[in-house]
């Protein structure tokens, strides 16, 4: 009955989260100080886009989140189908619903900051190709977890299919690189760096570094808090299994 | 007869969970040759969950099944060589003929004399007449005898039998008595499951039940001399 | 085993390749067998791309100055769409009806079970190409019968097909089964869409064959990777039923 003991076990972690919570908190702050006022503006924008060029630290930062989600999904994907151990499998669940959070993030203020940079919302660019692409797997894999009634199962098929997704993003990546190269229709590579591009100052890569702490910290406070919700509701259904016995 | 026959199925301490619900617990018994082992239990008591681990297409979580000398967990692949599973469903395509479902399962099988073999078991099934008729059109009771010849066209030396007497009809039933008892004699080792005890009492050495998970010996006063 | 002599009479180990090429041989010729009677399959995929093809046209009539512009998106998409129809079948049917458990009982592989699977698939998704091609020669006006074109199409289809197979063995133990299958399959499928629909448009652009090449050697690195992880993953799929 070892599930069951552990069922009615403390909940020690409660503590060092809360203090975990306040650090990313703090640093989230910090991540706004800084974005909106201590970074200076980027001298070659003008108007608009030299105010628009500053949800950039937001972009960078949710796309570093996002990306530790993949990284996440994978990690925990591969320890469950070498381990056979559930927690893997809660661990790569937890992330790829916070790093889709994220990556809708990601997507949201780049078209946000494409309209004034480069007077669209959209377009078919590699790297936004990839985004999109990465984040539709993301939400094809909780559809697909939340039709199996067996945690096993679940976890063996979901692990699979994390692993196609896995290879199948950077060949997305090439080809969609390798299919705007011949396709200089709205912006070739060249021009994309001059639309929009901007030279990076000193308080901007400072800034910069704050952002992708911030939201990393961010990311991991939501990811343990995830985790755990996982972790009671696993425990839940051991003390109701052990109830209906 | 024979004194100190070997052991055909050797089920160990087999424990199974399914999420956090223990279905299995410590599950021990032997099947000698030419010996039937009937298996009973409600619903929900495991039974189908001990029998697919007897036939290899699940794994325990903790104990260990032995065909022979031969632990399930090492060679699953090829141990399944030596298994024959009349189960719930006839597991028969309803697109093809008789003879073509019972041809497919031989090369599955790897039968070395599969027209012979099938000719045999179609005529023993008295199915012979109506071996290029589509499975669609068989009546319940040929797609039941039909799944037996399909389980036995190997020849396996563990039989397993998924409540086969629900499907069947009076002929059938008839047919299968029969091949039980031939089975046996052949030294087979049989493992039945079923809901009804006067039958298990009728033709099993050993009958057990499955109760929470927990195996539990069934005293078979009648049972037939051996 | 010790006492199965008489077992031993009747069945023989089979061993090698060449035996393992036998029992995919037996799972795919069954599948296809089944299928000649019943074209349920392939009927319903034929139907569906014709028809997809003639709404295309319908859709772009008038709109589009020239249909070379369109047509290798077409292509891809209706390829990509009347396949997610046809691949549930390939194990909803072994599910439904139990058979699955048959397989799965006999001593064959289960990467065996799996390629039997793909190469029944294969020739459904090639038969229907077959009859793609044409009708959007008359549609379209678009010569799609080019060496690159039909290289790019077959080895497309190949990776499309060990995916989607395998998708199909994962979707139909999932309580959303058909429903699923293109919602978890098409965002994996990206690299073959977006590479189908480049090399077919070099080629309908006259841009020469050293172009091609780049995209050829996505589509099969593609295949390779899919294949490879296949192998390695099949047995967890079938682990416990």
């Amino acid at each position: 009955m070892s599930t069951l003991s552990r069922a009615t076990d403390k909940d020690r972690w409660f503590m060092p989260l809360l203090v975990f919570d306040a650090l990313a908190g703090l640093a989230m702050a910090a991540v706004m100080w800084a974005a909106l006022l201590y970074a200076g503006d980027a001298v070659n924008l003008a108007g608009v886009e030299q105010v628009a060029q500053r949800i950039f630290y937001f972009h960078i930062g949710s796309n570093i989140a996002a990306l530790l989600g993949f990284l996440g999904s994978v990690v925990g994907s591969i320890g469950y189908l070498v381990s056979r151990r559930l927690v893997w499998d809660r661990w790569a669940a937890a992330s790829v619903e916070i790093g889709t959070i994220f990556g809708i993030l990601v997507l949201l203020s780049g078209a946000i900051w494409a309209k004034p940079a480069w007077n669209t919302f959209w377009i078919w660019e590699p790297r936004l190709t990839t985004s999109t692409i990465t984040v539709l797997i993301y939400i094809a894999y909780m559809l697909f977890r939340n039709g199996f009634e067996d945690p096993e199962t679940r976890a063996r098929f979901a692990g699979v299919y994390a692993m196609f997704a896995f290879l199948s993003v950077p060949l997305t990546y090439y080809s969609a690189r390798l299919f705007r190269s011949i396709h200089p229709i709205v912006f070739d590579g060249a021009n994309e760096e001059a639309q929009g591009g901007f030279g990076i100052g000193p308080t901007m890569g400072q800034t910069l570094t704050v952002a992708m702490i911030g939201f990393a910290l961010l990311f991991f406070a939501l990811l343990f808090h995830r985790v755990r919700q996982l972790e009671f509701e696993n425990r839940i259904n051991a003390v109701r299994e052990s109830v209906d016995e | 007869m024979t004194t100190a026959a070997a052991s055909l199925i050797r089920c160990e301490h087999v424990e199974k969970r399914f999420g956090h619900k223990r279905v299995l617990r410590d599950v021990s018994f032997t099947v000698v040759e030419g010996e039937i082992l009937s298996l009973l239990g409600a619903n929900g008591s495991g039974k189908t969950t001990l029998l697919r681990i007897v036939s290899a297409l699940v794994m325990p979580d903790k104990g260990e099944v032995w065909l022979g000398p031969v632990p399930l967990s090492s060679a699953a692949d090829e141990i399944r060589r030596y298994i024959g599973v009349v189960a719930h469903y006839p597991l028969l395509y309803d697109r093809l003929t008789g003879i073509e479902n019972l041809e497919f399962y031989a090369r599955l099988y790897d039968l070395t004399e599969p027209q012979k073999r099938i000719e045999e078991l179609l005529r023993t099934m008295d199915l012979w007449r109506w071996r290029d008729d589509s499975v669609q059109t068989y009546s319940r009771g040929m797609s039941q005898r039909l799944a037996i010849a399909r389980a036995l066209l190997h020849d396996p030396p563990v039989v397993i039998l998924d409540e086969p007497d629900t499907g069947l009809d009076r002929e059938g039933i008839q047919l299968l008595d029969g091949l039980v008892a031939q089975l046996r004699s052949r030294g087979r080792a049989v493992f039945a499951t079923t809901h009804n005890l006067e039958r298990a009492k009728s033709w099993s050495d050993q009958v057990f039940e499955l109760r929470s998970g927990y195996l539990h010996h069934v005293e078979c006063s009648d049972r037939i001399g051996h | 085993m010790a006492e199965s002599s008489e077992a031993e009479r009747v069945t023989s180990r089979g061993g090698g390749l060449a035996a393992y090429l036998r029992r995919v041989h037996a799972v795919a010729e069954k599948d296809v067998r089944a299928e000649m009677r019943s074209k349920e399959v392939v009927g319903t995929m034929a139907a569906f791309a014709v028809l997809a093809a003639v709404v295309f046209g319908l859709a772009f009539d008038l709109r589009v100055p020239r249909p070379e512009l369109v047509v290798p998106g077409i292509l891809w998409v209706i390829v990509l769409f009347a396949g997610v129809l046809g691949l549930h079948r390939s194990f909803g049917s072994e599910v439904e009806r139990g058979t699955l458990a048959g397989l799965l009982l006999a001593p064959v592989e289960r990467s065996a079970i799996y390629l039997g699977k793909v190469a029944a698939n294969l020739l459904y998704f090639l038969i229907v190409e077959a009859l793609l091609l044409p009708a959007l020669l008359i549609l379209f006006d678009v010569n799609l019968f080019e060496p690159f074109i039909l290289l790019g199409l077959f080895l497309g289809t190949v990776g499309y097909v060990g995916v989607g197979t395998l998708f199909a063995a994962l979707t139909s133990r999932n309580r959303a089964r058909e429903t699923l299958l293109p919602v978890v399959l098409l965002p994996v499928l990206a690299p073959l869409f977006i590479s189908g629909v480049g090399l077919t448009s070099v080629i309908l652009d006259n841009r020469g064959s050293a172009e091609v090449w780049p995209w050829v050697g996505i589509i099969g690195l593609y295949d390779a990777l899919v294949f490879a992880v296949a192998f390695l993953l099949v047995d967890v799929i079938w682990e416990q039923i």
